[in-house]
């Protein structure tokens, strides 16, 4: 099964000399834009069949769509508040793509940071400042994620378990447990959530300009951002970087090189539920304040889209992140036009045509680069 | 039966042409084969045999050229068709589903049927009523995971004469059996002949092909080079044929070094060793005992060889000795530049690296590069830990490695730059042997070092081998290339069935001594005609 | 009384998990990973839920159920067959998109959010009196009959464990694929037509990780059609046990909840038997 489950091969970050490399490079470039192109194509005029078969005409549903997300600042505070989330569960899961894993398990680990980070804040005295509570909650929840994603990583390299199906399932058996434990000891009465923490609480971008009122984006963004800086450092930049990459791309090699493949595959699965469990920053520091049963709402599961039309590239991950988040909130805006569900339905389309695109176009291009070499 | 003399040829391919991307397997090859006969294709390591087998068999359509059957053009068929003409292949890896019965694979596609379901009695007796036609003993009802491979065998030649096979390709079907299994074979295949089937042979070992054939066509980089038959030639003309007289270039880069020798066989038990081996058994997926307790030692200064045919427990040897697979006893020893002994078994592949353990593997496509990789990236591999400024890879000293080794061993094109998938071959394998050699290493395991380079790369990599040579290193040379061997080795082992049968001395050893010892002659006694 | 009430309440909640199961268990054995069971549950469960509403017939209702399962099945088989789509991400993408698709068209059909009208549906006052429930109590024989004694399933078994060797005998493997999906589909959409027949109507979501509960009862049924059942009647016993216990407080219902993937990862993780995945599962060709 891993065969299939490697991750398409990257456009190479190493250091380049200008010329020579230019018609190689752009290939790559070629290949990594093409898919996520076609994929929107696709979505496109699948979209504008569903605004037609409402009734709709599409130009006035797009209109409203861009309107009521870049349009105004409470719009885009929102855009950029769905994109952290899902800019960490898709790094989560294209750091785990990059070594040959599919961590399907980012919700149940995204819920668990989340929870982590909650707890903290409500266990540590209201007399800890709040920086520090701050701090010590984002290690929580990193923690939290972390010990999620650890178990499918040291079942893979221990009993061959395939991450694939014990993520899934981890998924479940972690949110029911978070469910128990808020449910019979933290909840507050009358309510599926945790009582709010005693102070760690992050800056919204509504304090610093009022412009943004009534949005949920906060200082996590900034926390996102540096994320996806350090992950790409960190695959593209460093030894134990070349290690997982190597790992990831080709096993046996990687195994020659004196790369013990079976630990990249714990400390990969370990740092990619560190990174969705980061995410439940957002929410609880940035937002609530608290842990809800189901705030993850699907976020782990789209970050999936997200590292795939990222191209598991730390760059392309948070322009993907934008990009569904965007979607996710134009639903939002085109409700008064057609049901806002219209999104979901073109999520999954780009996310199918993505899948069914990559292979192909790698095909053709392949197909035509021979024709050009005869 | 048609007359062979008068009717059409059971098989007739002329003009074929079938290239893999930038490999041309075929080129204009052709073949005639009459009905009834047993007919051998002989030719050596990439001569395009099994591409033109498989094109016969429909599994490959050809790019250009015809394919008659019986006189029927049959050119570009499927699969399907073939087997419904009666023509059945057996290939070098079995084509079978193991957790299915003998019976199930043998009738998958052609069940025989009682109403909707598959009637497994009457499939089970149809397949009994077959194999005691042939001498075979199999109980249709077993599982074809837990056969041996000779059994395996049995199972994909009653595949194809369940479906009516007249013509019956076997590729390289020797390759895997023991000298028993193989007379059962010949057995088989004679029968086969006698009772009006035509057998079509794909080898590499001339003793098989004088022993079983009636013609002979042999094959030479995708074209076909002669045709005879087999009574009144030898091994010797057939040679002659595989390797050719326009290959004179590879002849010139296959010449044996005429050299003193630095260290005749008499010294070696004194001389001290860099590498020691003792007692070693390595299993693999498929046997228990793939390499079968070997022990020898190589000596600064020196190559041994190690000749035999492949799958006889080569590979599993220098994995062992690099560290990629467990060893189940037995001692692997390397001794220090102060004399120090090092007892290496069970030591992790990173720190045999430091130690001094260079390793350019059999398939580099798979172990040997990151194809993904960059050529800059590739150079590091395995001593990347060398190249990191704390947690960091440092940049300018790869750039600077890369610019270094890429000038030293002549790797184009030369942008470092680029992915090692980009390039030839041949630049691949210079890669792998810059990374490598191109440090400061005691032992190298050289494993089929020139496999599928063209000859300008050959004589470059045997010119790297004899220079680590002088440089007082110590090399084991694993090649499927006899001409190989002997232009390079010092010392010869042949390896058989996961021993080491016989270890000769350069100046005592030929292709004629080497070949019996390598089908097992020299050890079970078998016949190699 | 209440052990016929547990085994009756048991059944009822088994046949679902029975049909989405032997879905799983077509599809896995030929080699395509198995992920949409839950999307295609839930679009059958819509498109009956839609056919029995405009026609308020239960049969037609059914017949709708199957061709919405299978109308995924096919994409499913498309993308991941002609495309070679990397089949999780297929899986995922389907679920995803079905999930939208629901809920688009229940806006748009019934202009609701949440549910659609009370529906024709199965009148057993929780008896097993429903054809629907015989079918699905048999799926599990039939299946077995299908993959062990038919040229069909011989194939299926063959493409699933080493394509290479069924192409060579001239099976055509991608057109098995074909079939056995399209078939999961059917299968996994039947699932879902009874539970929006069982509840009368659709509502959203309603299969709630039932296709994942039946994917786990294929592995931990290790791919055999009998034992993925019995997998199933054992999810659904537990299920039922906690419905029964409730108000007990004996165990949290959480708990139990997590049975059946516990028990998957255990099988997978090869402390109890382990399980071992068709050969060429998941790969492209």
């Amino acid at each position: 099964m891993t065969e299939t489950l490697s991750p398409p091969p990257p456009p190479p970050l190493s250091a380049a000399s200008p010329e020579r490399v230019t018609g190689d490079r752009a290939h790559h470039l070629e290949e990594a834009l093409l898919p996520p192109l076609v994929a929107l194509l696709i979505a496109l005029i699948a979209g504008d069949a569903l605004i037609l078969i409402f009734g709709q005409s599409p130009g006035p549903v797009y209109r409203l769509l861009l309107e009521g997300t870049w349009g105004n600042w409470y719009g885009f505070g929102q855009v950029l508040y769905k994109a952290t989330t899902l800019a960490f569960t898709g790094l989560a899961i294209s750091l785990g793509l990059r070594a040959g894993l599919f961590n399907i398990g980012a919700e149940g680990q995204l819920a668990a940071g989340g929870f982590g980070a909650a707890i903290t804040g409500l266990l540590l005295p209201a007399s800890v400042p709040s920086m520090v509570v701050a701090v010590l909650a984002m290690a929580a929840a990193a923690g939290g994620g972390g010990v999620v994603g650890w178990v499918p990583g040291a079942l893979k390299a221990r009993f061959g378990a395939h991450e694939v199906i014990t993520t899934i399932m981890l998924n479940f058996i972690v949110l029911a447990l978070l469910n128990w434990i808020v449910a019979a000891h933290v909840h507050v009465p009358e309510t599926l959530h945790t009582p709010e923490m005693h102070g760690g609480s992050l800056a919204r971008l509504a304090d610093i300009s009022a412009r943004f009122h009534g949005s949920a984006a906060n200082l996590t963004i900034l926390l996102a951002l540096a994320a996806a800086v350090l992950t790409g450092w960190w695959l593209f930049r460093t030894r134990a970087g070349y290690d997982l990459r190597a790992a990831g791309l080709q096993p046996d090699a990687a195994e020659y090189g004196g790369i013990r493949v079976r630990s990249v595959w714990v400390r990969a699965m370990m740092m990619s539920g560190a990174i969705a469990g980061l995410g439940g920053v957002n929410y609880v520091l940035g937002y609530k304040h608290y842990y809800e049963e189901g705030f993850a709402g699907g976020s782990g599961f789209l970050g999936i889209a997200v590292a795939l039309v990222g191209r598991n590239h730390p760059l392309g991950v948070v322009l993907a992140a934008l990009f569904f988040a965007t979607l996710s909130q134009g639903g939002l805006a085109i409700h008064a036009l057609v049901p806002k569900q219209m999104v979901e339905v073109l999520q999954g389309i780009v996310i199918l045509a993505v899948a069914a695109a990559v292979p192909e176009v790698r095909r053709l291009l392949q197909a035509t680069r021979r024709e050009d070499e005869r | 039966m048609t007359d062979s003399r008068t009717g059409s040829p059971a098989v007739a391919m002329r003009g074929i042409d079938k290239r893999f991307g930038a490999v041309r397997a075929n080129r204009g090859a052709s073949l005639e084969v009459t009905t009834g006969e047993i007919h051998a294709l002989v030719g050596e390591n990439g001569a395009g045999k099994s591409t033109l087998m498989r094109i016969l068999a429909g599994i490959y359509a050809p790019d250009a050229g015809t394919v008659e059957v019986s006189g029927r053009d049959v050119t570009g068929w499927s699969t399907a068709q073939s087997i419904s003409a009666g023509v059945g292949m057996v290939h070098q890896h079995f084509m079978l589903v193991p957790p299915l019965t003998i019976a199930e694979n043998v009738v998958l596609g052609r069940e025989p049927k009682r109403g909707l379901s598959v009637d497994m009695a009457r499939a089970v007796l149809e397949v009994q009523g077959i194999a005691e036609q042939f001498g075979f003993d199999v109980d249709p009802r077993r599982c074809v995971k837990e056969l041996s491979v000779g059994e395996a065998q049995r199972v994909e030649i009653l595949k194809t004469l369940f479906r009516g096979a007249r013509i019956l390709i076997l590729d390289e079907p020797t390759a895997v059996l023991s000298p028993p299994e193989v007379r059962d074979l010949w057995r088989v295949l004679r029968r086969l002949r006698d009772g009006g089937g035509t057998i079509l042979l794909i080898t590499h070992k001339l003793d098989e092909v004088i022993e079983v054939s009636d013609h002979i066509t042999v094959m030479r980089q995708g074209r076909t080079i002669d045709r005879m038959a087999t009574a009144g030639t030898t091994p010797g003309e057939i040679a002659r044929a595989m390797v050719g007289r326009d290959v004179a270039l590879v002849q010139d880069v296959m010449q044996p070094d005429r050299r003193e020798l630095s260290h005749p066989l008499a010294d070696l038990s004194d001389t001290p060793y860099v590498l020691g081996v003792r007692d070693l058994v390595v299993s693999a997926a498929n046997r228990a005992r793939a390499v079968d307790g070997v022990s020898f030692t190589v000596a600064p200064g020196e190559i041994l060889g190690v000749a035999g045919v492949e799958g006889n427990g080569q590979t599993e040897l220098i994995e062992a000795l690099a560290g990629l697979r467990p060893v189940v006893s037995g001692a692997i020893e390397l001794r220090a530049a102060d004399g120090a002994r090092r007892d290496i078994t069970s030591l992790p592949v990173s720190e045999r690296g430091e130690l001094g353990v260079a390793h350019i593997p059999e398939d580099r496509h798979r172990r040997g590069l990151v194809l993904d990789y960059s050529v800059a990236d590739n150079l590091i591999l395995g001593s990347q830990r060398r190249f990191t400024r704390g947690l960091v890879l440092d940049a300018a000293r790869i750039a600077a490695n890369a610019r270094e080794k890429t000038r030293a061993f002549d790797i184009r094109p030369s942008d470092p730059s680029l992915a090692a998938r980009t390039l030839s071959g041949g630049n691949q394998q210079k890669v792998v042997i810059a990374r490598e050699m191109g440090s400061d290493f005691r032992v190298l395991l050289a494993a089929q070092p020139t496999r599928g380079v063209d000859v300008g790369a050959i004589e470059f990599i045997h010119a790297q081998l004899r220079a680590a040579r002088e440089k007082g290193k110590a090399v084991l040379l694993v090649s499927a290339e006899l001409t190989e061997i002997l232009a390079l080795a010092d010392r010869i082992a042949v390896m058989y069935r996961g021993r080491i049968v016989s270890i000769l001395a350069r100046t005592d050893a030929s292709q004629e001594i080497l070949g019996p010892l390598m089908t097992g002659a020299g050890a079970d006694g078998v016949s190699a005609a | 009384m209440r052990v016929i009430d547990f085994l009756t309440q048991t059944i009822r909640i088994a046949i679902p998990y029975l049909f989405a199961a032997a879905g799983g268990v077509i599809a896995e054995r030929s080699g395509v990973v198995s992920l949409a069971l839950e999307g295609f549950m839930l679009s059958g469960a819509f498109t009956a839920a839609l056919g029995a509403y405009f026609s308020g017939n239960v049969w037609t209702g059914v017949l709708c159920g199957i061709a919405g399962g299978l109308l995924f099945g096919l994409i499913h088989a498309v993308a991941s067959i002609r495309y070679r789509a990397d089949q999780i991400v297929v899986g995922i993408a389907i679920n995803l998109l079905v999930v939208g698709l629901t809920r688009f068209f229940l806006r748009l059909a019934f202009e609701s959010s949440s549910n659609s009208p009370r529906i024709a549906g199965l009148d057993t006052h929780g008896g097993l009196g429903h054809p629907l429930i015989w079918i699905g109590l048999l799926v599990i024989p039939v299946l077995t009959w299908v993959v062990y004694r038919t040229p069909f399933g011989l194939r299926v078994r063959a493409a699933g464990e080493h394509p290479e060797a069924a192409a060579t005998l001239g099976v055509t493997v991608s057109r098995i694929r074909y079939v056995a999906v399209a078939v999961s589909g059917m299968l996994a959409g039947l699932g879902g037509t009874y539970l929006a027949l069982d509840q009368h109507q659709f509502t959203d979501g309603m299969t709630a990780g039932r296709g994942f509960i039946a994917l786990a009862a294929v592995i931990f049924g290790r791919w055999d059609p009998m034992r993925a059942g019995l997998a199933c009647l054992l999810f659904a016993a537990a299920e039922t046990l906690q419905i029964q216990l409730q108000g007990t407080q004996a165990i949290p219902s959480q708990f139990v909840q997590m049975i059946p993937y516990a028990l998957t990862i255990v099988a997978l993780a090869g402390v109890v038997g382990r399980s071992t995945a068709p050969a060429a599962l998941g790969r492209a060709d």
